[in-house]
């Protein structure tokens, strides 16, 4: 099979191929750290070499092939005093071995490699950074791009964090049964991480940034057909699928900020909140229902909704009834008294949010300021709607976002303007 | 999270710093460079930039016509960002150490200049979902 230069098959290839080679040699030679250099390594070659050679009969043995060469230089190289006749059989002894291993498709070890990469003992930055290198097969340029930082510090970033694997003596292995629940959360949370990035507001389609919604969904769909009956895997997955549906709708031209209730619902992806129900629907029935799943009915009834008007709000309450008592997350409150105004008057709302201000999470939070203005406005108080749109606009980090809550502040004020012209 | 970190200083500071001797200059210098391939060796640093002198600092308003009107008056007092950092880190906290630790660039006879360095977030655009 011929293959041209730059052909599109080989990048995505190489990309679902290069965790499972890591995979291998890390099982092989327990060093994750090596490992995944010689890796890059084996995928460079490749990118240079097989559109000129063309795609090899079985590229993952080709890559694994390289990658085991490579290795065993590194080891060669750091011992090379001592055994050089023990060295050489070692090599012959491991290309060989390298062959039969490729033959071989251990699904468990792209969940391990998660489980590592995901390890509590990481800071998110690292987790994120790792993961998106060593399971999502992403290019440490377009990983930093992803993250507007330089490629070097990016290369730094991961360097470290698999020195910390090193350090914290990480093992590639499956997490026991006792750790297991905690490490797949750790997982998971991770990747909602990088959802979140990727969950974007900047206007304009921008071809070199790495599309990190579509990667976490792609490992969190990977993660789920390897933990079938993990329900809270489900429910991360079918957040996912029902929030990136509304993506297209979230922002105008102009890189706007479009609230959900004035959104183009003809701009939403009704295949993908189709995919999302769908996924949620098997989870649901199985017992086990935890925060992801009711975020994701929370999403689901949303998208359900053919106009604004249509929202089917007691449900949501209740859902996030559920969803308070499950989690701590402040946040949480915060949607549960929008919805609670929505079901009974916006003073019900707005009494909820006072008993938030003892909560240092959020007291200081944009998103107070946000919340209670957005009530405010509901409860026809548009000059303390305004001053709280003003005082959230100064807290928040977000520039799209800022400018959506100024606007909403200048809306309002000129309406109080024409509204005491008039009297 | 991105935090810029910015030190300033009036031109009576840019003044002082002028008439340090050799040694110290060349310590400064040297703190800055390292201070630098830290961050980078951290894995936390976007960007640094030295901005050219005050005396060289330009105010530019547009004439009626656009056309630019610059001249070089600014009032005793005003503060000129000599340089700033930015880095990416994982919370305000850790923003405020790495601005502690350019606080203590090396000024006369080596000890501490303590600085203030001016800590502030950098705007992203990327959403919070806030679950």
């Amino acid at each position: 099979m011929t293959a041209q230069p730059s052909d599109p098959l080989i990048e995505p290839l190489l990309r679902r191929l290069t965790p499972q080679v890591l995979g291998i040699v890390v099982r092989r030679f327990r060093d994750f750290a090596a490992a995944e250099d010689a890796v890059q390594e084996a995928s460079l070659a490749a990118a240079t070499q097989w559109p000129l050679d063309g795609l090899p009969q079985n590229p993952r043995a080709w890559l694994t092939q390289v990658a085991f060469r490579r290795m065993t230089d590194h080891i060669r190289s750091e011992s090379a005093r001592r055994h050089r006749e023990s060295q050489a059989a070692l090599e012959m002894d491991q290309l060989t071995a390298a062959v039969d291993a490729a033959r071989e498709s251990d699904q468990d070890d792209t969940l391990i490699l998660l489980f590592m990469c995901c390890h509590p003992a990481l800071t998110p930055a690292s987790a994120i950074a790792l993961t998106l290198r060593a399971v999502g097969g992403l290019t440490t340029a377009e990983i930093a791009h992803a993250f507007l930082v330089p490629e070097s510090t990016m290369a730094q970033r991961i360097s470290r964090a698999k020195q910390s694997i090193k350090d914290s003596g990480i093992r590639f292995q499956l997490p026991t049964t006792e750790e297991r629940a905690q490490r797949l959360r750790a997982v998971l949370h991770v990747l909602y991480l990088i959802f979140n990035e990727g969950y974007t507001t900047s206007a304009g389609p921008d071809l070199r940034r790495a599309d990190l919604s579509h990667e976490a969904v792609r490992l969190t769909r990977i993660v789920h057909q390897l933990q079938p009956d993990d329900t809270e895997v489900a429910g991360l997955l079918a957040l996912m699928l029902l929030t990136d549906a509304r993506r297209q709708a979230r922002t105008n031209d102009q890189g706007e900020l479009i609230p959900l209730s004035q959104q183009d619902r003809s701009l939403w992806d009704r295949q993908q909140i189709a995919q999302g129900a769908a996924v949620l629907s098997a989870a649901l029935p199985q017992g086990a229902v935890g925060p992801y799943q009711l975020q994701a009915a929370i999403a689901a009834v949303h998208d359900e909704a053919a106009r604004a008007e249509d929202t089917d709000w007691p449900q949501i309450l209740a859902l996030y009834d559920l969803l308070k008592r499950m989690s701590d997350n402040p946040m949480v409150r915060l949607n549960h008294a929008i919805a609670t105004a929505m079901v009974h008057g916006a003073t019900k709302g707005l009494e909820l949010l006072e008993a938030l201000e003892d909560d240092v999470r959020v007291a200081e939070h944009h998103r107070l300021d946000a919340t209670r203005a957005h009530l405010q406005e509901l409860a026809g108080n548009l000059e303390a709607a305004v001053r709280h749109y003003r005082a959230a606009a100064a807290k928040t980090a977000n520039l799209p976002e800022r400018n959506y809550l100024l606007a909403q502040a200048a809306r309002l004020s000129s309406k109080l303007r024409l509204s005491n012209v008039q009297e | 999270m991105k935090y810029i970190l910015m030190m300033n200083g009036t031109k009576a500071h840019f003044s002082e710093y002028a008439k340090w001797s050799k040694k110290d200059m060349e310590a400064n210098v040297a703190f800055m460079r390292a201070f630098s391939k830290q961050l980078k060796d951290e894995g936390v640093y976007v960007a640094t930039e030295g901005l050219g002198w005050p005396d060289q600092a330009k105010l530019v308003r547009a004439d009626k016509d656009g056309t630019p009107i610059t001249d070089g008056v600014f009032p005793e007092s005003k503060e000129f960002l000599a340089g700033y950092w930015i880095v990416d880190v994982e919370s305000p906290e850790q923003a405020y150490k790495i601005a502690a630790r350019a606080s203590a660039a090396p000024g006369p006879g080596g000890a501490s200049s303590n600085v203030p360095i001016e800590v502030r977030q950098v705007l992203g655009s990327h959403s919070d979902l806030g679950l």
